[in-house]
């Protein structure tokens, strides 16, 4: 398998999993795609036409410097400029929580990328929640390291909502995983139900696709 | 002054200013730079005959013509490494080699030479004088062969489109069929913005720098500022003043003071002057230059003019002025870059006020509607928009790394001393 053989570890395992989704040679946009790291990924194994638009300007800046196409805005605003199917897989990495609008930047993702690919901690995790019941405060872990006051993230959801915003937008789940504390991950979404990946997966990745025509 | 002197009078120990030190210094005995550099340059030159015309967007059949360039680097076998380099309003085609007038280095030589971010080991650089110009290239000094005087204002209005088609002549003449690059800065990337519009084919990547798809009103303004200072200088005598005569020396010495506010920062100014005196420990209540930015902005006057023509910078201001690529594609800038093939990578300065951040996001926002390959920097700076010809690192390593990128998936080999 790819992640193990041919690629250094230092690469992260959500990473590698979305590596593993996208096609050969395809057109991709990594919304939020910060140092690069997946652009970078990409690239080196699955050769994509890769794009990036990220927040921050001295991230965007490295970018570039390390030759890839990469430009700065965030996902609430700038993928209104795009037209519909410019691209493959349009890429949402750990980003959606951040976002302000997540089911219009979902139904965005989903316009101008013919397959979406999300990433996003999972509120769910039993971690998370034992944290809230015993503390009584905001959670603090290593996924979400931020206090409530200084983190960017606006809209914290669980795996169970996320599958439900895909319902809402008509999304289809193509693939769908999610990943625990070690970063391993966890069993196919049919021979382990829903319920235990919420409680059990830190991360998730989706693999979406549009169910109408647009 | 005078007056106010008898009344106050002057305070001890400060130098009595004459008459003379309060209007700018401007060496009047000097004809105004109408060199032989107008007709026979330093540099490489192209002639093309009267059936060579170029049409310009005015409708006038432009013939003969010529246009001066320099070229820095090697071609290679597959003619594929050719970088075309536009230059800015008062620039010219001594982008990395010493000014035939001035005598001092090239304009962009920390962007521009062997182990610079366009790597003249690797690359082959052109730079022309753009059509207009007055340092070899056709202009309104050029001799009109109709007359065998300088055209002046018989010179017809040109664009930054005239310009651009007058470098498809000089690439067509040295062979190339595709430029790896076309860059350029300020007026520069206008016509980097024009080639890729016009030349996607023939251009695999552009990188316009500090610049606008349209010059805004504001712009516009100051231009017309410059303008009539040149106008308002009794030598410009309707722009016939080439003939050997003295030349509106004040009023493009203004005219280049007024710009040159224009291209800094308010930022800049303070730290570079601040309130300082020049050559002086108190104001010498005249309006003699007692501050040093009086005296910077004198000396940025009177050196131009020993370098520039007067109706030169009038038609090319006013070509700056017309230029909207939008207005070209039916008001949708996206329709200028519809089915591109060129990777872009845009670049701006965040204390450039001439042509601000938002300007150049309107250019990345019409490259996104069509999904075009682009890269977008700001760079932060205090220095303005002056800030793209100096030393900003970010910059620099901006440009190698999309540079370096592209060269690879062109297969463009690594410089022969194996980099930097």
């Amino acid at each position: 398998m790819l992640w193990r053989t041919e690629t250094p570890r230092v690469h992260r395992v959500d990473h590698l999993l979305i590596a593993e989704m996208v096609a050969k040679g395809s057109r991709v946009l990594d919304v939020g795609c910060g140092d690069g790291a997946l652009l970078q990924l990409l690239t080196d194994t699955k050769d994509v036409d890769g794009r990036g638009i990220e927040i921050s300007r001295e991230r965007v800046n490295a970018c570039v410097a390390r030759g890839l196409s990469v430009i700065q805005g965030d996902a609430d605003h700038d993928l209104l400029d795009y037209p519909d199917g410019a691209f493959d897989y349009a890429i949402l990495s750990l980003t959606i929580q951040a976002t302000l609008r997540p089911k219009e930047v979902l139904s965005q993702l989903l316009r101008i990328g013919r397959r979406a690919i999300v990433s996003f901690p999972n509120f769910g995790h039993w971690h998370v929640r034992t944290q809230l019941l015993m503390t009584g405060r905001m959670p603090v872990t290593e996924n979400l390291p931020d206090a409530w006051y200084a983190t960017p993230n606006a809209h914290l959801c669980t795996i169970k909502d996320f599958a439900d915003l895909c319902r809402l937008v008509d999304a289809r789940v193509e693939r769908a995983a999610a990943f625990n504390a070690s970063g391993q991950q966890l069993g196919t979404w049919l021979r382990m139900p829903l319920t235990v990946h919420n409680l059990l997966g830190e991360k998730a990745v989706f693999l979406l696709a549009r169910t109408s025509p647009l | 002054m005078s007056e106010a002197q008898t009344r106050t009078g002057t305070p001890a120990g400060a130098p009595r200013p004459d008459d003379a030190d309060v209007v700018a210094e401007v060496a009047l005995e000097k004809p105004l730079a109408r060199s032989t550099e107008v007709d026979n340059p330093s540099s490489d030159v192209v002639r093309f005959t009267e059936s060579q015309p170029l049409r310009l967007d005015c409708g006038v059949d432009l013939a003969p013509y010529q246009i001066a360039y320099k070229t820095y680097g090697t071609l290679n076998a597959e003619k594929s490494n050719a970088v075309l380099v536009c230059h800015a309003l008062t620039g010219d085609q001594y982008v990395a080699s010493n000014h035939p007038v001035t005598g001092r280095p090239g304009w962009w030589e920390i962007m521009i030479g062997p182990g610079r971010p366009i790597d003249t080991d690797r690359f082959f650089v052109i730079s022309s004088n753009i059509l207009g110009g007055c340092m070899g290239s056709t202009g309104p000094a050029s001799i009109n062969p109709k007359t065998g005087r300088p055209w002046g204002l018989d010179f017809p209005v040109i664009t930054i489109r005239d310009m651009v088609e007058a470098q498809v002549r000089l690439v067509d003449h040295l062979g190339i069929r595709q430029l790896f690059s076309v860059l350029g800065g300020s007026m520069g990337g206008m016509q980097v913005l024009e080639w890729a519009a016009r030349y996607s084919a023939r251009v695999y990547t552009a990188i316009p720098i500090a610049t606008a798809a349209w010059h805004s009103a504001q712009n516009i303004a100051f231009h017309e500022v410059g303008r009539q200072a040149v106008m308002a200088d009794p030598d410009w005598q309707q722009g016939r003043y080439c003939d050997g005569a003295i030349g509106p020396r004040r009023g493009l010495s203004v005219a280049r003071m007024a710009a040159h506010i224009t291209y800094l920062s308010e930022e800049a100014l303070h730290r570079k002057f601040g309130r300082s005196l020049q050559d002086r420990t108190q104001k010498t209540f005249s309006f003699s230059a007692d501050f040093q930015v009086e005296s910077y902005l004198r000396h940025q006057g009177s050196s131009f003019v020993d370098r520039f023509d007067a109706n030169s910078y009038l038609y090319i201001t006013r070509a700056m002025d017309y230029f909207d690529l939008a207005a070209e594609h039916g008001d949708v800038l996206a329709n200028a870059f519809r089915n591109t093939t060129t990777r872009f990578c845009v670049v701006s300065f965040t204390s450039d006020w001439l042509y601000p951040t938002r300007e150049s996001k309107e250019i990345v926002q019409a490259l996104n509607a069509v999904a075009a390959n682009v890269s977008f920097v700001e760079v932060e700076s205090d220095k303005g928009h002056d800030a793209f010809l100096l030393n900003e690192p970010e910059l620099f390593a901006t440009v190698t790394g999309f540079v370096n990128a592209a060269a690879r998936k062109r297969g463009i080999g690594e410089p022969p001393k194996g980099g930097r």
